[in-house]
């Protein structure tokens, strides 16, 4: 009988205390986590920043990408169109966390 | 078993305190419900983090305030991490100051930010006081084969 896989769940945060919360909360919910520090880190591990990852995108297989919005360098909603723009990635769910209601903000979201 | 009890109650006295007064809110709660056997020492490293992150935002604040032409928009960053931490580790007081802060920052107000900025360490230092205080306690209870009170 196969074992249903794990969810793995590639968080993105500028701040180490949300990160481990973050993490802690996916683990309890038995999800395989990986939590990085910025945008740019997240494309990295996702393999999109151009260099050859050591690892096959197989391997890596993200389920889900949860991100914050606002961090220095590339905030979320930059990530979030890198993401979309990728063929290979374009598929897996983005989830953007903020504490801001800016309406505008949000509908730009919903176009992707 | 009594010095347990005792230990206990005591904990459970101080920490109402600090929900009374305001220097934790409701989010402590909820980290404090995501430790558990298998992970003991959570919210003593989320308590941690927060405690390296917020004196070099300290320090990073005061530096651009120092500054001859202060940059706002800086500012402004610091402060926000400021806020988006002391409100996920529910330290509300700090939460509250580095709200007061962002305003005097939008208005570029530099007399106003190097006040709150008074104020921000005021709170900060006051509530890292109240969590160590409340983590030695947690550490007793535990030493003495207690359990950490429920909360809720």
């Amino acid at each position: 009988m196969e074992m249903a896989q794990e969810l793995h769940v590639l968080a993105v945060d500028d701040s180490h205390v949300d990160r481990k919360v973050i993490e802690r909360l996916l683990e309890i919910s038995c999800c395989k986590v990986t939590a990085v520090e910025s945008g740019t880190r997240a494309l990295q591990y996702l393999g999109l920043d151009g260099e050859k990852s050591s690892m096959g995108i197989d391997g890596l297989k993200v389920n889900l990408i949860l991100t914050d919005y606002s961090m220095p360098g590339m905030t979320g909603y930059e990530l979030l169109k890198k993401i979309k723009e990728s063929s290979v990635l374009s598929k897996i769910p983005v989830v953007i966390m903020s504490s801001e209601k800016i309406l505008p903000r949000i509908d730009r979201y919903i176009l992707f | 078993m009594e010095i347990v009890a005792k230990l206990q109650k005591q904990f459970m006295d101080f920490i109402s305190a600090l929900y009374r007064e305001r220097f934790l809110d409701d989010q402590f709660l909820q980290l404090q419900k995501l430790q558990d056997e298998s992970n003991p020492d959570f919210v003593f490293e989320v308590v941690s983090l927060f405690f390296e992150d917020s004196e070099k935002l300290i320090n990073n604040l005061a530096a651009a305030l120092q500054q001859q032409v202060v940059d706002f928009k800086q500012v402004d960053s610091h402060v926000h991490q400021f806020k988006g931490s002391s409100s996920s580790i529910g330290a509300q007081r700090v939460k509250n100051a580095c709200m007061a802060f962002k305003t005097f920052c939008e208005e570029k107000n530099i007399e106003g930010c190097v006040q709150c900025l008074q104020q921000v360490k005021h709170e900060y230092f006051l509530v890292k006081n109240k969590l160590e205080t409340l983590m030695r306690l947690e550490k007793q209870i535990l030493a003495a084969g207690g359990r950490i009170p429920d909360l809720s």
